[in-house]
């Protein structure tokens, strides 16, 4: 069936000018979400106003609603999801801190909520620009956790992300993480996929014996004592622990249906085959990485790029196996984890824990670089790159390095 | 390795709560007099506490540092020296409402062990409320009626100290009388109350429980589920809504039973049981209507029959009926079983009557300490009495 939508479907996409916030609400409305609930702080309330349009429009039918704060935000879509909702919400920076018991609660009660968190800088100072902290705040709790770095991209992870959280081997969370600015407010030529094809991609949420509905009668939500917690616990990991099969999946039959690929779902590779060394980073920053790594190759410095798509789940050994490779590794956190191993970033710790037990161990170098929105601009990262090449040659390097710091 | 001591207070929750304090602190503070460490907590799962539920407390004492560690690398002792409960309708055993399933008030006892009640009740009713015990165990009688507060007043009718008292008779090795009395009067400042737990010294005498003796009934258990067993996302399958109930004489239904929940029951939070005069009552709906716990079973002939394994004993349908002597709250205990009055109605009218006027008079009025204004200073002089007096 797949294929033959595909045919049928292929006059019917449309190329549309818009951001990765309104490629969001598109696949908003291609998902056929039934409960949206909003709460305005930038970045991320371009995805609400959108949302609003399309709504208001009468392009889109979708229980709207605008709550009074961050926590009734994320409480109402949990409760929708309960109920058998298909839910959509999202935040940025304190805002997604403000809803932060609500968004504890999510995964345990096994609540599919796709959101789309806005990256910015967390308070204070008062600042718009993107910093990773914020969602990255909920990495330990079970949610999903992805980076997008393209409109186009961040619309078919909306799709992709409904088809995972809502398969029932997993039933958690997931955040969809546009960087603030650099994605939320850049427009980019999008590929709107038909709503036939969306159908044929995203089965309907179906909540079985977890729908709270008089039909099943149940009660969710309990207290519960020591007896319980650990086993509840685990029931939440499995649900993670089986994500990663599920997300492949998802993307193979994402490319089938839709014809785009995007090769590895968890990291993309750019210019590994041959590199020496390489940098690794999540998000927007990914553009200066990859024009300054063309730079530098046709100088002859063989330096290639891993994006990490997929944070949560976390794909540990295939990622230490790719990194093994080379004789270097630098990775660029666009947050910072204070007092942490070695001073870093989150994304170089997890990255150093991942290459713990892996055969082959580079030196691997963290860089604090982009904070608050500031530019990642390419001297910044052919600075990175002389620097991890210093180390490959048997040069130490401290394991934490601000880059583009003015000292 | 030297020796390790624990005693465990069982008591009801918020009405006890300082009670078992201050016996728990006692027996620690007495002991570090005599130069043996210990420590003294409340089982964690007993806490934020309810009005009556079972709860416990306990004190660990070692000889020595390296032996109390060993005692506390559990963090609640799997046996006890000894088992003080400050009322003696916990007897009938102990169901936390952290859910542990239903107790013995003797389960953690060691052979020879003694169990210390207060009470007004002899010997050989105690014995028959507790479960069966497969060693012999010691039981001891602090004289008295069991000693309930609030929250936020503590009455100070020396339960506390008279207790302590016994637990230097009964295990001196643990705690002397001198050391109690060293502390009693170094937390309390009152030479009364050091007299108090000296004459309960004196007096303590015990009984010993053979094993043919006490209730013969298995408690309810349960296993709990393995991870995987579990509805995920925190998914509990309700009770289900319940049936009409079945008349024995003619054997046609009607009224409403609700489900009750199987494994967590309630009734040992119990320590007074409404009896209902059925041919006074006027079928007013207001019991059943004002239960918090939807315990009545409405009787396929319009009557209201609390049900004896749901009922918690808050009192709440007694204050409501609206006849006279209809619904009265009588001690606990004065039931042997969690039978239904209604079939015993049923069965006999003339010998209901005789059974239920027996119970009404039987009581003694207990109370949770906060029934009317003015009765802590009406009980206390009375227990003091009790205290010098025995
Ligand atoms: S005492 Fe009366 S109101 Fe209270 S739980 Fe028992 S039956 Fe219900
Ligand atoms: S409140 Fe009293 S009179 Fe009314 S139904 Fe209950 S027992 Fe009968």
């Amino acid at each position: 069936m797949a294929q033959a939508v595909a045919h049928r479907a292929e006059e019917t996409e449309k190329t549309a000018l818009i951001t990765g916030s309104e490629a969001i609400a598109v696949a908003c409305k291609l998902a056929d979400v039934d409960v949206i609930t909003a709460y305005p702080i930038r970045p991320y309330d371009t995805v609400m106003q959108y949302v609003a349009k399309l709504v208001a429009n009468g392009e889109f039918d979708c229980e709207y609603i605008v709550a009074e704060s961050e926590h009734s935000q994320f409480e109402i879509v949990k409760h929708a999801s309960a109920v058998g909702a298909r839910v959509f919400s999202g935040s940025s920076g304190v805002g997604w801190m403000y809803a932060f018991e609500a968004l504890t609660v999510t995964p345990a009660l096994r609540i599919p909520m796709v959101v789309m968190v806005g990256n910015r800088a967390l308070d204070d100072p008062g600042a718009f620009g993107v910093e990773h902290n914020d969602a990255l705040a909920v990495r330990d709790l079970g949610w999903q956790l992805v980076w997008v770095d393209s409109a186009q991209e961040a619309l078919d992870t909306a799709l992709i992300a409904y088809r995972v959280a809502e398969d029932r081997r997993v039933f958690l969370p997931c955040a969809i993480s546009c960087d603030g600015a650099f994605l939320t407010h850049s427009q980019g030529l999008v590929k709107i996929p038909s709503q036939d094809k969306v159908d044929a991609f995203l089965p309907p949420y179906q909540r079985g014996d977890l729908l709270l509905h008089p039909d099943n009668p149940i009660t969710i939500a309990p207290q519960a004592n020591e007896d319980w917690l650990m086993e509840i616990r685990r029931q939440t990991a499995a649900g993670m622990e089986r994500s990663t099969a599920v997300i492949r999946e998802a993307y193979a039959e994402f490319e089938q249906i839709f014809g785009r690929k995007y090769g590895n779902p968890f990291f993309e590779e750019y210019a590994t085959e041959d590199a020496d060394v390489v940098l690794v980073g999540m998000g927007t920053l990914s553009t200066p990485v990859k024009v300054a790594i063309r730079q530098m190759r046709r100088e002859g410095k063989k330096v290639g790029f891993v994006r990490v798509r997929w944070f949560r789940p976390f794909a540990a050994e295939e990622l230490a196996r790719t990194l093994g490779r080379f004789s270097a590794v630098g990775v660029i956190d666009r947050d910072f984890s204070l007092g942490s191993p070695h001073l870093g970033g989150v994304l170089a710790t997890e990255v150093r824990a991942a290459m713990y037990l892996a055969t082959s161990q580079p030196p691997v170098l963290g860089f604090i670089c982009g904070l608050g929105g500031r530019e990642v601009t390419v001297p910044d990262v052919r600075k990175m790159s002389d620097i991890i090449r210093e180390a490959a040659e048997g040069h130490p390097q401290p394991p934490t390095q601000w880059i583009g710091l003015r000292e | 390795m030297g020796r390790l001591f624990a005693v465990e207070i069982v008591y009801r929750g918020i009405f006890q709560k300082t009670l078992a304090k201050n016996i728990s602190r006692g027996i620690v503070l007495a002991a570090h007099a005599e130069g043996k460490p210990g420590i003294s907590f409340g089982r964690y799962g007993d806490s934020p506490e309810r009005n009556g539920i079972p709860a416990k407390n306990f004190a660990i004492v070692g000889t020595d540092d390296v032996t109390l560690e060993e005692g506390m690398a559990k963090y609640e002792p799997t046996e006890v020296d000894i088992s003080i409960a400050v009322d003696d309708t916990l007897c009938k055993g102990v169901e936390s409402w952290a859910w542990y399933g239903l107790q013995p008030i003797n389960r953690l006892l060691k052979p020879g062990g003694a169990l210390i009640v207060t009470s007004r009740e002899q010997p050989d009713a105690l014995i028959a409320m507790c479960h069966r015990k497969e060693y012999p165990y010691r039981l001891a009688i602090v004289k008295g009626t069991p000693s309930f507060s609030g929250l936020w007043v503590y009455k100070d009718d020396h339960t506390d100290v008279r207790i302590l008292g016994a637990v230097a008779k009964l295990l001196p090795d643990l705690v002397g009388l001198e050391a109690v009395q060293k502390v009693i009067l170094a937390e309390w400042r009152d030479p009364l109350k050091a007299t108090s737990a000296a004459r309960a010294y004196e007096r303590t005498t015990t009984t010993t429980v053979r094993p043919d003796q006490g209730n013969p009934e298995k408690p309810y258990q349960f296993e709990l589920p393995k991870w995987w067993e579990m509805r995920e996302g925190i998914a509990i399958p309700c009770i289900r809504p319940g049936q009409p109930m079945q008349d024995m004489d003619n054997h046609k239904t009607g009224g409403f039973r609700p489900e009750r929940n199987p494994t967590f029951k309630k009734f040992t939070t119990r320590t007074m049981r409404p009896v209902v005069n059925f041919d006074t009552c006027i079928k007013c709906t207001l019991c059943w209507l004002q239960c918090p716990d939807s315990c009545f079973d409405v009787t396929p002939d319009g009557l209201y029959d609390a049900n004896m394994e749901a009922c918690c004993g808050c009192g709440v349908c007694e204050a409501v009926c609206p006849v006279t002597d209809c619904v009265t709250m009588v001690n606990e205990v004065a039931f042997h079983d969690n039978a239904s009055q209604w079939e015993m109605w049923k069965k006999d009218k003339d010998a209901y009557q005789t059974w239920l006027n027996g119970k009404i008079e039987h009581r003694p009025e207990r109370s949770h300490g906060f029934r009317y204004r003015g009765q802590y200073e009406e009980q206390t002089p009375e227990m003091l009495e009790i205290a010098r007096e025995g």
